[in-house]
Order: C-alpha cells, then structure tokens, then sequence
C-alpha cells in the first residue's frame, strides 16, 4: 500500500489544496481509504493526522472500510420521493436484505443512501457503480441487481 | 443518401436506455445496409420522451419518442429516416409545444450539437462572446455583465456584474474564477445538463470573466455524484487547450486562462460558496464568516469570483448579442431567461428556459401536462430541498425573485417538484429536518442541534404527543433556526417546514401512528 500512495502523493501532492484530491485518488485506488494511509497522507502533505482525519470524516464519499463489490445508491430526495421512491427504498433493503449503509454477507451489494444525482426528470432514480439508472420500478430493481449478479 | 440520425447522450437519457437504442440503431441499420451517421448530443430536455430519437430531414430535425429498442425495427419498417409515420412520431422537434414555447438563450446549443465538438459549438455562435469581449476594456466587460440584469442562477440572486466589479477593483497578483457545480439541490438539474450538453459555453463564460476581472486560473467545482459531466467536461477542456482558447495566449491575445476540475465529495454543504471555498482548498466544508466576501478574499486568501454554472454558461450570448438583447427578456428586476426544472410527480418533466415572468400554474399545467398519477397537484416546492412547499391556492404566482419572495418562497435554482395529494407533508418537514442534520457542517449550535430536536418535535407531533405544545415547540425552533444560523442550512430549512405547517397542518394533525 505505502506505494501506491507515494506514487498518488507524487501526482498530486504539489497541487494547490491537494487532499481532497489524494484521497478521492486514493479511494479510487482502494474502494475506501484505509486508515493505515492516514498517517502516510498526513507525513506526504506535511499536515497533522488529525487535520487529514478531520477532513476524511467530514465528506459523505469517503469510505473507511472496503464497500461490496458493487455499491447501489439510491436517491433518498424529494422528486424521487415524490414519484415511489419510498418504495423504492423499502423494497431495495428488503430485496437485498440489508439496510442502508450495510454491504450484503457475501460482500456483493452495498447500499447507500444519496441525496439527488440531478436525475430528477427520470425519478425515482438510482446509482450502481457510478452508472444511472431513471424510472427504476421494483422490476427494473431485481433486472438490475440480478445484470450485476451474473457479473459476479 | 446518408441519413444522420440523433440520439441524446445526456445522462438521464442514458439513465433510461439511450444507450441501448443508439446501438440497436446501428445495428439495424447495417443489417439492413443502410449508410446511417449517428450523432450524440446533449438532450432537448423533454426527458418524457427520451429516449428521443430525431432524424434530419431537409435540413429539419424530426423525433421519434420515447423509443424502446423493441422498437427500432418497426420505426425503420415505417421509413423513420423520410419521417414515416409511426406511432412514436412526434413531428418536428422545435415544433413540439412545450420546445416551441420556449425562450432557450443559455440553452440555445443543448440537445442541437453534439457537445464536445469545437466545430459544432463555434458553427452555432460560440466564442463570438469571447473574441468581442477580447477587444473591450476589463471594465467594459464588467459593465456589460451589469447591464445585463443578470443575477446569479445558483440561488442567491446577486447581480453577477456588481460581484465581478469587486474583484475587479480588488488588487492582487493572483484572481481566481470558480464555478459552483455542485448543483446539491433536489428538483434541479440544469447545471448538469448544461455541462453535458455545452460544456465549451461553461468553458467561454468561465474565460470571459477571467479575463474580465484578470484572474489567470478557473476551477470547475463539480459534485461527485456527477460522473457523466465530469468526463464531458474533461473532454471539452482537453479540446479548447488544444484550440487555444484556453492557456497562455487566449486566441493569440496574450491573455493567460487555465481551467482545471476539482471534484467535490458528497456534502450538499459544499454547494454555499464559502463551503465550497474550502472544500477547493481541500479543507473540511465548513462556513466561513463574512465579511470578508470571496470577491475580497476568497480561495487561497485571493479575489475570487463564485458563480453558478448557468450564471457563467449565459455571459457568453450576452456578450454576443450585447446587454440590452438579454436585459429585454424578464420582468422587473429579474432580467433575462431562467432554465426552470420541471420535476417530480409531474407528466411532462424537463427542462423549461423562458423569459422571467410567466406563472407556476403555466408552468405546471401548460408545460408539465399536470400530474404524472392523474391526481390533483396538491403541493409544490421550489428550489431544492430549503425552498417553500406552495400550495394549490397559490400557483397563480408570477415567477420572477421578487413575486415569489413576497408569498415567502424562493425561486433558488429554479427546480421545480411536483406531489400529487398522496404526499403526506408532516414527513416532508420531517425530512427536511433530517437532512439540515445530515448536511449541517456543525459550525453553528441552531443548524446543528436545532435541526434533530426538530426531527424529535415532530416524531412527538405524529406520534400525538402533547401536540399543541410541540406544535408551538417547531414553530419557536424554525424561529431559532432561521435567527441564529450563519449559513442557508440552517437559515432556510424553516421555509419547508414553516410552509407544511401552515398550509397543510392537517396532516400534522391526522390520527397518531408509529413510523
Ligand atoms: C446550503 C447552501 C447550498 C448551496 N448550494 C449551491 C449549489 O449547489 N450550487 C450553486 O451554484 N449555489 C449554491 N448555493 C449558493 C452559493 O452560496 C452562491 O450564492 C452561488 O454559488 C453564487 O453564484 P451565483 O451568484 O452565480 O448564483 C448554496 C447556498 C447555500 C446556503
Ligand atoms: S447554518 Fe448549519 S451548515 Fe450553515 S454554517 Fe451553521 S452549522 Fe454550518
Ligand atoms: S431527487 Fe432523486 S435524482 Fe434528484
């Protein structure tokens, strides 16, 4: 791991404000950002542990433990709630029997909760692996889930 | 005889199967020996119909909507690329009503070019407003931004010309522009549109104020949440370094103008601009203080301009067509035209740029068609997640800052979400709260605190307990709130909840349940 941080360190540590940047790329690198890079990042931009943990905790995006294989975000915000997204969300959990903010047992799917993805012409809406989806129905859900199962 | 045919690559379009149909488009059309050129641009904004498809004809574009890709060999059976009739067919695009009706400045290129060719953008009027206001004084260029009447389109409504002259007169050997493209409210998603489907407008705006207030460096703050935009925008930058309208010598100018993206990390916070100052300087998104402003001393301690994407995407047309030409759209003080997003439950959802000045019903009904369940519009919000619910009595209301300010709405970022009569508005304030608690930035103890005791008030309400007295309890909190926060947050989270609790108190009142 010490690598692969050095070498992000190198490609961005002499931007301007360059943390958000390291650990979007770290992220990138790992899925999440995992704590032993904290004190790496810290020593790398010349900043306090505390200020890098500060600045990891504050942001929704930043994750600190490994997600599942494929990361299911669904739009929690009011068009979406206006067109069945309640629904949505409620079957989603049930569906893939885990809450929000819970990775399935056999690391598959995680569920999170997102606060609009500007798909609100398309709700109720959803995010899967970066990739969006509009007018998601419960059935359009289990074709989802499932394009992803055969993927592994 | 080479068809051209034209399936958007917006991301909402994508999001419902575009994709997919441009594919079956190609494939049918070779297996059918048919010459076709597929073209991909931003959407047209009607995002019922899409997945759209248009088909040049004559010089005319004609669509085709929403096509499902089961449909594409009978659309070719019925000789789509003459516009043979079919029972998608939906006659020349630009004479669809609710496209028809529109007045499209900011918006002129979305949907019609493909977004990230150089040609198609200077072939439809870009960079006019670059190369004229390349031969003006800074001041000039200011003056002209002022004159225009136009008023920042992220929420404020500050005029964009009298922020630009702060910075202008500000000295300092470093400037920056930054654009706001954190578009974190719900309901509105015409930043987005606009960075897939013109990203160069963005590019030129951004370049002009640059140059207008002599600040060498841009930043694109975008939102993660975003990547669609992000690529675009990457792609288009990559493109205009190359064309030499952006770098060391502007157009053989001599002028300087370097533009970078810098992803935000899903905190809505981020999107109030001192947030999103520090979020730039890869700091926590917490608030600052004002004074001083960002125009004095904002990134990096230097002048900064902070605009919207659409503040910044509109400079361009009116230093093309001059200041009086946007000025004369509009009514009042809200000069120009306002890209409205149409959303939630709602037939007809999309995108609607017009010229300040017609009415939510208008809105609503001529352009939405009415509710997407056929049941009565019971509540409107407007302008994200801290704007006020509206309700029926009031759709009468002219859009424009100051009439929806007087009815104690605000117009935002111009989204607009629909809830038919099945939506229960005590969860609305509800949520409201919950999400001020989710996105507070902590800084302040009303924002913070105030926000889930809010969430608590009303748990206690629906629940039925002691009603009046936590009725009155909400009623002195949104007080509180709205007192004695630094930021929008806190400050505005009391306009939803405020609004359910006096138009729609009944539904704090209905008979206690357990959620
Ligand atoms: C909580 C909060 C969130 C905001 N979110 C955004 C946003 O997502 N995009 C935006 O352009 N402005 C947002 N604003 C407004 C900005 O603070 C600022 O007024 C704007 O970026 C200035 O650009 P403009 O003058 O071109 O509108 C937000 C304000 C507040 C208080
Ligand atoms: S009102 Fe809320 S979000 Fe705004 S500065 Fe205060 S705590 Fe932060
Ligand atoms: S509210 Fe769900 S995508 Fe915007």
């Amino acid at each position: 791991m010490k690598e692969q941080i050095e070498s992000i360190l190198s490609a961005h540590g002499h931007r301007p404000g360059p943390l958000l940047i390291v650990l979007h790329a770290v992220q990138q690198e790992f899925g999440y950002v995992p704590d032993e890079a904290i004190p790496l990042i810290a020593d790398g931009l010349n900043l306090s542990r505390a200020e890098v943990y500060g600045v990891l905790t504050f942001y929704h995006h930043f994750r600190r433990s490994p997600p599942g294989r494929h990361v299911v975000q669904i739009c929690r915000a009011e068009s979406c709630a206006a067109m069945q997204g309640e629904r949505l969300a409620q079957y989603a959990q049930q569906r893939l029997n885990i809450a929000f903010h819970e990775t399935t047992p056999d690391g598959r799917f995680s569920l999170e909760p997102v606060y609009c993805l500007g798909n609100c012409a398309c709700s109720p809406a959803l995010m899967i692996d970066g990739e969006l989806h509009g007018r998601v129905s419960p059935e359009r859900f289990d074709e989802l889930i499932a394009s992803k199962q055969v993927e592994t | 005889m080479n068809a051209v045919v034209y399936v958007s690559k917006d991301a909402s379009a994508l999001s419902v199967g575009a994709e997919d149909v441009a594919r079956a488009i190609a494939r049918e059309a070779a297996a059918r020996g048919i010459e076709l050129t597929l073209k991909r641009p931003g959407s047209r904004g009607m995002f019922w119909l899409e997945p759209l498809v248009e088909v040049a004809v004559g010089g005319e574009r004609f669509a085709y909507g929403p096509v499902n890709v089961g449909d594409v060999p009978g659309l070719f059976d019925a000789g789509f690329l003459d516009n043979g009739a079919h029972p998608l067919r939906l006659g020349a695009t630009e004479e669809i009503a609710y496209f028809k009706n529109q007045q499209r400045l900011t918006f002129a290129r979305v949907g019609l070019i493909e977004p990230t060719s150089f040609q198609d953008y200077v072939a439809n009027g870009g960079y006019r407003g670059l190369r004229n206001a390349l031969a003006m004084q800074p001041a000039e260029i200011v003056q002209a931004v002022t004159d225009s009447g136009l008023r920042g389109r992220g929420g404020a409504a500050f005029p964009t010309g009298i922020k630009w002259k702060t910075v202008l007169d500000t000295p300092a050997k470093q400037k920056y522009v930054t654009c706001n493209a954190d578009e974190g409210d719900s309901g509105t998603f015409s930043d987005r549109m606009l960075m897939e489907g013109d990203p160069f407008a963005l590019i030129e705006g951004m370049t002009v104020a640059g140059i207008a207030v002599g600040a060498t460096q841009g930043y694109i703050y975008l939102r993660v949440e975003y990547p669609h935009a992000h690529r675009t925008l990457l792609e288009a930058i990559d493109i205009a370094y190359r064309e030499g309208c952006l770098g060391a010598n502007i157009l053989g100018s001599g002028h300087r103008f370097d533009l970078e993206v810098r992803l935000g990390a899903g905190a809505y916070i981020c999107g109030e601009e001192t947030s999103m100052l520090e979020s730039l300087e890869g700091k926590r998104g917490e608030v600052r203080v004002r004074p001083p402003l960002p125009a004095v001393k904002g990134l990096f301690g230097q002048p900064t301009i902070v605009n919207n994407v659409i503040s910044l995407a509109s400079v361009p047309i009116i230093l093309d067509r001059g200041a009086a030409f946007y000025r004369d759209f509009g009514v009042g003080r809200s000069r120009g035209t306002i890209p409205l997003q149409l959303a939630g439950n709602i037939k007809r959802p999309g995108l609607v740029e017009r010229a300040f000045g017609l009415t939510l019903r208008e809105l609503l009904y001529d352009y939405g068609g009415g509710s997407a369940s056929g049941r009565p519009i019971r509540a409107v919000q407007i302008g994200g997640p801290l704007g006020a619910y509206v309700p029926a009595s009031q759709f009468d209301v002219v859009i424009d800052y100051e009439t929806l300010g007087g009815i104690g709405a605000l117009l935002g970022h111009g989204g607009i979400v629909a809830f038919d009569d099945t939506v229960d508005m005590a969860r609305m304030a509800r949520y409201a709260m919950e999400f001020c608690a989710v996105e507070s930035c902590g800084k302040c103890t009303p924002c913070r605190i105030g926000s889930t005791r809010g969430v608590e008030v009303i748990d206690r309400i629906l629940y039925g307990i002691d009603r009046e007295r936590n009725l009155q309890l909400l009623e002195d909190l949104c007080d509180t709130m709205a007192e004695g926060s630094l930021c929008g947050l806190g400050g505005m989270t009391p306009f939803p909840v405020r609004s359910a609790l006096r138009y729609f108190r009944e539904d704090f009142l209905k008979t206690p349940v357990r959620y």
